[in-house]
This record gives C-alpha cells, sequence and structure tokens, in this order.
C-alpha cells in the first residue's frame, strides 16, 4: 500500500493536492471522498497512509500534505524555494490566505448548494457579506501579494498560487467570476494555469465547474438525515 | 541596524514570536507597537507593514509579516535547535499540520473569548449577550477538547516527546482565554499537565514575561471615543 490520497475535487485544498501530486508524477491512490454527502469531518481532509509495516500517520490540512509532498519526491525547488526569504515569502502568504481566503472562500458553496440541498437558506444579509470579503481580500491579493509580479511571492510560481487559484476556483464555479474587471488577477490565473497544464486544470476543476448544473439536473450525491444537524451549524456559522 | 520585531504582547503571535526569539538568544530590537492606543494604525507603521497588523519583522531591507513565517524565518536563520521545527520529515509534518489546523480554530476562538468576555464589554463599553458570550465559550471548549484528543493524545507536547513550535503556538493562544478569566486548564488535568511542561521548557522567568500584559488586560481602563472610533472597525472583522 503506497501513498493514499483520500480527496474530493469540490474541495479547494483537495484539488491543490490533487494538482500537485499529479504535476509532479507522485504515484498515488485516490480514495475519492464525497463531501456534499455530510460534513467534512477532520478525518476526510486529505488521507495519507504509509506503506504497511511503517508507521502509519495520518496527515490532514492540505499546506502540511503540500510541504510534505514535496520534500519527500524532492519536487522542483520553486514550489517550495529553499531560499531562506523566498520560502519565508510562501509561508507569508499561506499565514494570511488561512485568516482571510480559507473559510471566506468556501462559502459560495454552502449558500449555493449545500444549504439547499437540505432544504436552509443563508440570509440575503450574509451573502452580501461574504461577497464585500471577497472583494476586500481579492484586493489584498492584488496588491499586497500580487502587485506587479507574475506569480503571487515573486516571478516563480509556489505552492502558495495554487492555494490560491483552487480557493478562488470556488466562487468562480459558483457563478461569481470574480476575474472579470480584474485584469491583473486574471492575468495571474492564465500563467498559472499555463504552468499547470490545460488538461490537469481541466480534469481536477471539471467536477466543480459542473456543480450548479448538477444542482438544477437533481444529480448530485444527497446528504443523509444524520448529517443535517452539523450541516447547519456550520451554516449558522457563516459570518 | 539588526533585527527588528513589532510586537505587541498583547497579541497571541506575538508572544509567540517574542518568547522564540528570547529563548533561542536572538538578539533584536523590540519596536512596541501598542494595540489598544491604535498605534498599528498609525502612518509610521504603515510603512513597516501596510497591512498594519503586529507581529512584523525587519531584517535590514527584508520586512516579513505572519507569526508562523517569522518563525520559521528566525529559526531558519538562527539555526536553533532542531526540537522546535524537526529535520524529521514526519515530525515536521506534524508541526506544520498543528500551525495550519490552529489558525481558524484554537487562534479564532481564543481571540474570540478574550474579546467577548472582557475587552468589548470592559475596553470598548460595548455590551456583549450572555448568548453570545456562551457560544464563543462552547466554541472555546470544542476546540480544547479537540485540542486534548486529536493532537495532545498521551504524548508530553503536541508532536512528541520534546516541546516545538506548536506547543509554543498553542501555548500563548490559551493564555488569551486565561487572561480573560476563562478556567481553560480546569477539569482539564491532561491539558494542565502539558501547559507545566510547555511553561518549565520556555522557562518561568521568560513565559511570565511575555504574559505580563495578557494577565493584566481585564483591568485596561476604558478606551477614549476617539481610540474606540479607531479600532472598531478592524476589531469587528478580527472576530468575526
Amino acid at each position: 500500500m503506497g501513498l493514499e490520497l483520500y480527496l474530493d475535487l469540490m474541495s479547494q485544498p483537495s484539488r491543490a493536492v490533487y494538482i500537485f501530486a499529479k504535476k509532479n508524477g507522485i504515484p498515488f491512490e485516490l480514495r475519492t471522498v464525497e463531501v456534499l454527502k455530510g460534513p467534512l469531518h477532520p478525518q476526510t481532509k486529505g488521507y495519507w497512509k504509509r506503506r504497511q509495516g511503517d508507521i502509519c500517520p495520518v496527515l490532514h490540512r492540505d499546506v502540511a500534505i503540500l510541504i510534505y509532498l514535496s520534500i519527500k519526491y524532492q519536487t522542483a525547488d520553486y514550489w517550495y524555494p529553499p531560499d531562506l526569504q523566498a520560502r519565508a515569502r510562501v509561508h507569508e502568504y499561506l499565514g494570511w490566505h488561512a485568516d482571510c481566503i480559507r473559510g471566506t472562500f468556501g462559502v459560495s458553496l454552502w449558500t449555493q448548494v449545500m444549504a439547499p440541498l437540505i432544504g436552509a437558506q443563508v440570509p440575503e444579509e450574509k451573502v452580501k457579506r461574504n461577497r464585500a470579503i471577497m472583494d476586500q481580500a481579492l484586493q489584498q491579493l492584488e496588491d499586497k501579494f500580487l502587485g506587479d509580479r507574475a506569480f503571487l511571492t515573486g516571478q516563480q510560481l509556489t505552492l502558495a498560487d495554487l492555494m490560491a487559484l483552487e480557493e478562488l476556483m470556488q466562487p468562480v464555479a459558483l457563478g461569481y467570476d470574480l476575474f472579470e474587471g480584474r485584469p491583473r488577477l486574471a492575468a495571474w490565473r492564465g500563467r498559472v494555469e499555463a504552468f499547470l497544464g490545460a488538461e490537469l486544470c481541466q480534469e481536477a476543476h471539471s467536477p466543480i465547474l459542473s456543480i450548479l448544473e448538477q444542482a438544477v439536473k437533481k444529480t448530485l450525491p444527497v446528504p443523509p438525515p444524520e448529517a443535517y444537524p452539523n450541516m447547519l451549524l456550520r451554516i449558522a456559522k457563516i459570518p | 541596524m539588526g533585527l527588528e520585531l513589532y510586537l505587541d504582547l498583547l497579541s497571541q503571535p506575538c508572544r509567540a514570536v517574542y518568547i522564540f526569539a528570547r529563548k533561542n538568544g536572538i538578539p533584536f530590537e523590540l519596536r512596541t507597537v501598542e494595540l489598544l492606543k491604535g498605534q498599528h494604525l498609525s502612518d509610521a507603521f504603515a510603512q513597516v507593514n501596510p497591512m498594519k497588523k503586529v507581529p512584523a519583522l525587519k531584517d535590514g531591507d527584508f520586512t516579513l509579516t505572519e507569526s508562523v513565517a517569522i518563525l520559521l524565518y528566525l529559526m531558519r536563520k538562527y539555526k536553533v535547535p532542531d526540537y522546535w521545527y524537526p529535520q524529521d520529515l514526519q515530525a515536521c509534518a506534524r508541526v506544520d499540520e498543528y500551525l495550519a489546523w490552529q489558525h481558524t480554530t484554537l487562534r479564532r476562538n481564543c481571540l474570540r473569548a478574550l474579546w467577548h468576555k472582557v475587552m468589548l464589554p470592559v475596553f470598548l463599553g460595548e455590551p456583549v449577550s450572555p448568548q453570545m458570550l456562551a457560544a464563543t465559550l462552547a466554541e472555546l471548549d470544542e476546540t480544547l477538547q479537540l485540542l486534548e484528543d486529536k493532537f495532545l493524545q498521551n504524548k508530553a507536547f503536541l508532536i512528541g516527546s520534546h516541546i516545538s513550535l506548536a506547543d509554543l503556538v498553542a501555548i500563548t493562544e490559551l493564555m488569551h482565554p486565561v487572561g480573560a478569566g476563562c478556567q481553560v486548564f480546569e477539569g482539564r488535568p491532561k491539558l494542565a499537565a502539558w501547559r507545566q511542561r510547555v511553561e518549565a521548557a520556555v522557562g518561568e522567568d521568560l513565559f511570565q514575561e511575555a504574559h505580563k500584559v495578557i494577565l493584566k488586560v481585564k483591568d485596561s481602563p476604558p478606551a477614549d471615543p476617539t481610540i474606540k472610533q479607531k479600532l472598531m472597525p478592524g476589531l469587528l472583522a478580527m472576530i468575526r
């Protein structure tokens, strides 16, 4: 049993791990987890196991997984640069990302798909607030991180760009084309996708990009009733 | 000009950076930025960090923000003992995992506990409903349970048998609700025992010094109206 990755391409961090592993030719067994079938139990957010006989740690958290994979599989330097300052910039982005991007950019999946799936509704006020918060974050992303650089932490693509792209794709898939009217960010997206490869991006993004269509056609997996209380709690926590 | 650290020991991540630098004998100039006086909103500080947040590091021409980035930078540049962020790939992944988890969980809940219980009503004169406070404290409780069950378990420290960045970041977070008067360690003998070990590993004197400010925060005099007005928008966003 080699590397197993428990992922759901509906989820932003899962896509980042998937793309990273595929792009770097890291052999793994994909274990698909269906986020829509229930709340994100901490266990399901990107598992990996070592070979039998080794210690079997299970790693959660996309950032930890990406860093681990980059070191273990000795991926090209640019992903997680060894230079002291360049690496510090990646961590600086990831820290800000955890506070300002994570969570915020995932709200639209809840408001437009998950809540309706269980017959709940997110108040319009919260939807508006989320949009305003996203817009503010995008402004900071452009001004503080991207600036006039090619990528978020410098002239080379890093883990930061991958994490950011996958988060930004989420609202895009749910109908908010946040790249429109933001030419700098749109150009950055173009560069990141060109680097990763159109085919790989297509493969990783197509499930989430078809989610609204699936919702309309009612072909989405339905969460079991046991999942409702946690889902409602999650919805209530949307600021 | 050597290394400068822009800190306010009121802030959890600042305490972690302060303790780490002091414990490892890293020479630095402390530049205090008093959050309750709104100094982080000044033009002067904006030159250092346009995001107007602490901690911030200035090393010659290189300015860095975000506490985890700062801790890792210091660790690599000053070649501190390995145990803080182990060479061993799996152990180091565990530290990364903790540091990633705590952002939206322990950190957020500790911050909200302090602000809802003490700072909003006492410092800002903004009442917090009992329901809101109860909900915040319940969330904190849940996170503490996760900390014990998922991370600490039966180990001496969060990652293993030695202190690491994970423990330092966690303990400085937990001192926030302690400063607010929450009995975080009561009824949690495992966590209380871990706290003792972390304090001992850091050194009692340094630990006390780093926590002087937060432990007195309940006694903060109310903010004057101008300060309050300046601070409110940022604060409300921060504790969302």
